[in-house]
């Protein structure tokens, strides 16, 4: 698939991160056009501001409940499904302490891999040939940029990447350099 | 720890995956001829029988399930304790908790191999599976060893996502400064990562949830471990505090691998700036205070057992602390007591090397303290024409085996950190930063918003 058409700047540390970031807003960018990556989180930082994700601890608790279920039925087939009948002496065919481990630990094995699914799912991961990116993050640079800018509008978004601090302005698609 | 700047931090931690000295290769070969003379005493088992062991009854269980209650127990150290220190927020786990979480993956893998190299048919291990067989027969859930069989494979799953979600963003580092094969290798482990804010944000919550469900787990693992033994009714076995006794040993064996880990890592891979006497200090606190607790543990439960004066019980305690195993007995309270205790309570002492001393002590101790549960309650019974003649001694074929687990340990440890950072690199800059400087120029985003089409 072809590289969509983007223009980024690249900048030496958050706070420069920050200035391209409002130019962008100040150029009128609409924030889902905004790309941003860095080699590690910047919480502190209004840049990499996103919505708090409370429904990954919903799902994780639903997968829970989903995996205990499972569990206990499992425990309990496990102890009723014998071919001939079991002699227990009076005592409960199903053992409750027993199936009680049984179904807390699965429950916790299904919330685990369900917030795994849920962060790969949620982070359209694994993608390996990601659309848009620059090995320089991972050298300490942030990268800042539009995706599908108008054509009129890259020489202003670049000269305002460049004023806010952009150690190297590139692109994508129609707007690679050579 | 000074202040570095990213592009230090990337080639401090990313330096040992790059040179491998010859040092290197001749002491990682030095471990794998061990773990292959394990192997091949492993095999020699299979061709003979469990009979090579000196595994007689009534004493069924020896070195297997002491290392197999003994590795687990050190896996304790790091899936627990960085789950703890993330959801404290303490500042300090930054450099520690990888370190921490590999020593659990390879402890555990390590030992869930010793129940089935002490089935004596091993190739029936997949009879703990619950599968619809044509015998019609299923698991006995009854039975503490499937309990096992779940906790186990819980725990090690549990611990290795914990291990490798963090270690993505990681993967992406070195993969950005690989090349050719290596290259390959390291885009495939990043999936794809680029470090979007909404990546390292679901990255960030998914650890969190993580490190909320992993230590209930970690601490219902040797708690089910325990009742291996306490279901049993067994002199000294029978017990109501053997859960958090058996926890409690296992965060103090774990805590005392961690730090000869860290240690080790310090000296070889050149990370004296990264792996500080503080956190040597404050693990150090830690191992203190958990022997402390061990010592309360043994206590309490000799006293109980004494005090009872239960005929049975009191032949396997005087066995112990007077019999032929005190020499044993009493090397594990200076091992894990007196030897620590000292080092550990007096600041002058605290340092690297008193720490390293007192760990080295600890896991020597805690490998007896699994001994010394397992074999003497075994060799004296309730019925006393089962009580053995011959004392239990382990054969070369045990003595083998492990010492190749010990040497699997190290020869794992050594190939991770060859290939991985085994500091956190992101989680390390993420605790460098400063305050946020605010909005550089009077522009917020609004709070809840988006910041990145991805």
């Amino acid at each position: 698939m072809a590289a969509p058409d983007t223009i980024y700047g690249l900048f030496p540390g958050p706070a420069a991160a920050e200035r391209g970031m409002n130019a962008l807003r100040d150029a009128g960018v609409a924030r889902e056009k905004i790309v941003v990556m860095s080699d590690e989180p910047f919480e502190e930082y209004e840049f990499t501001r996103t919505e708090r994700n409370v429904t990954m601890y919903r799902l994780a608790a639903c997968g829970g409940i989903v995996g205990g279920t499972l569990g206990f039925l499992l425990a309990r087939y496990m102890q009723v499904a014998y071919r001939f009948p079991l002699i227990t002496g009076g005592m409960p065919l199903v053992s409750p302490f027993p199936t009680g481990i049984v179904t807390y630990e699965l429950t916790m094995l299904s919330a685990i891999v369900t917030t795994v699914i849920t962060l790969l799912v949620t982070t359209s991961l694994p993608n390996w040939k990601p659309k848009v990116y620059d090995e320089e993050v991972s050298h300490g640079l942030v990268l800042i940029g539009v995706v599908d800018p108008p054509e009129g509008a890259r020489a202003d978004l670049e000269s305002r990447l460049q004023r806010a601090g952009a150690a190297k302005i590139k692109g994508t698609g129609r707007f690679a350099r050579n | 720890m000074a202040q570095k700047t990213p592009e230090q931090i990337n080639d401090d931690l990313l330096r040992p995956l790059q040179a491998t000295s010859l040092k290197y290769k001749l002491i990682l070969a030095f471990f794998f001829a061990i773990v292959v003379a394990a192997g091949l005493a492993f095999a020699h088992q299979i061709d003979y029988g469990i009979g090579v062991a000196g595994i007689r009854r009534p004493v069924f269980w020896g070195f297997y399930i002491t290392n197999f209650v003994f590795w687990i127990g050190l896996s304790h150290a790091g899936t627990l304790i960085s789950a703890i220190l993330r959801l404290c927020n303490a500042t300090w786990r930054r450099p520690v908790t990888r370190c921490a979480e590999v020593i659990t993956v390879f402890a555990l893998s390590i030992g869930a191999t010793f129940p089935v190299i002490h089935l004596g048919r091993p190739w029936l291990a997949f009879w703990l599976f619950p599968y619809p067989s044509e015998r019609g027969i299923w698991p006995n859930v009854r039975s503490p060893l499937l309990w096992d069989f779940f906790a186990i494979n819980t725990y090690l799953l549990g611990s290795v996502t914990f291990l490798l979600l963090p270690m993505i963003p990681d993967f992406a580092l070195v993969r950005d400064r690989a090349m050719g094969f290596r290259k390959k290798i390291y885009s495939a482990l990043s999936l794809g990562w680029t470090g979007t804010p909404k990546q390292w944000h679901r990255l960030e919550t998914a650890m969190h949830i993580m490190a909320i469900a992993v230590i209930p787990v970690a601490v219902s693992v040797h708690s089910i471990v325990s009742w291996d033994f306490a279901m049993a009714p067994v002199p000294m076995w029978h017990s109501t505090i053997f859960a958090p006794y058996f926890v409690a040993g296992a965060i103090f064996s774990g805590i005392a691998a961690l730090i000869i880990a860290m240690a080790l890592l310090r000296k070889f891979l050149h990370l004296e700036e990264y792996l500080l006497p503080i956190h040597f200090e404050n693990l150090g606190k830690l191992l203190l205070v958990m022997s402390l607790l061990w010592f309360y543990f043994v206590a309490s439960e000799r006293l109980t057992a004494w005090y009872g004066n239960e005929p049975s019980e009191m032949t396997v305690l005087l066995l112990t602390q007077r019999g032929s195993f005190s020499p044993l007995f009493w090397t594990m309270v200076f091992c894990n007591f007196l030897i620590p205790f000292p080092i550990l309570a007096i600041k002058k002492f605290r340092t690297i090397t008193g720490c390293v001393i007192a760990s080295i002590g600890v896991v020597i101790g805690m490998w007896l303290e699994r001994f010394l549960i397992i074999v003497p309650s075994l060799s004296r019974k309730y019925l006393p024409y089962a009580w053995v003649t011959a004392p239990y001694r382990p054969t070369w074929v045990e003595l083998t085996i492990t010492a190749g687990t010990f040497a699997a340990m190290v020869m794992l440890y050594m190939l991770f950190s060859k290939f991985i950072p085994i500091i956190s690199v992101w989680e390390l800059k993420a605790g460098q930063h400063p305050e946020a400087e605010g909005a550089v120029t009077g522009h917020k985003l609004p709070a809840g918003s988006e910041a990145g089409a991805d």
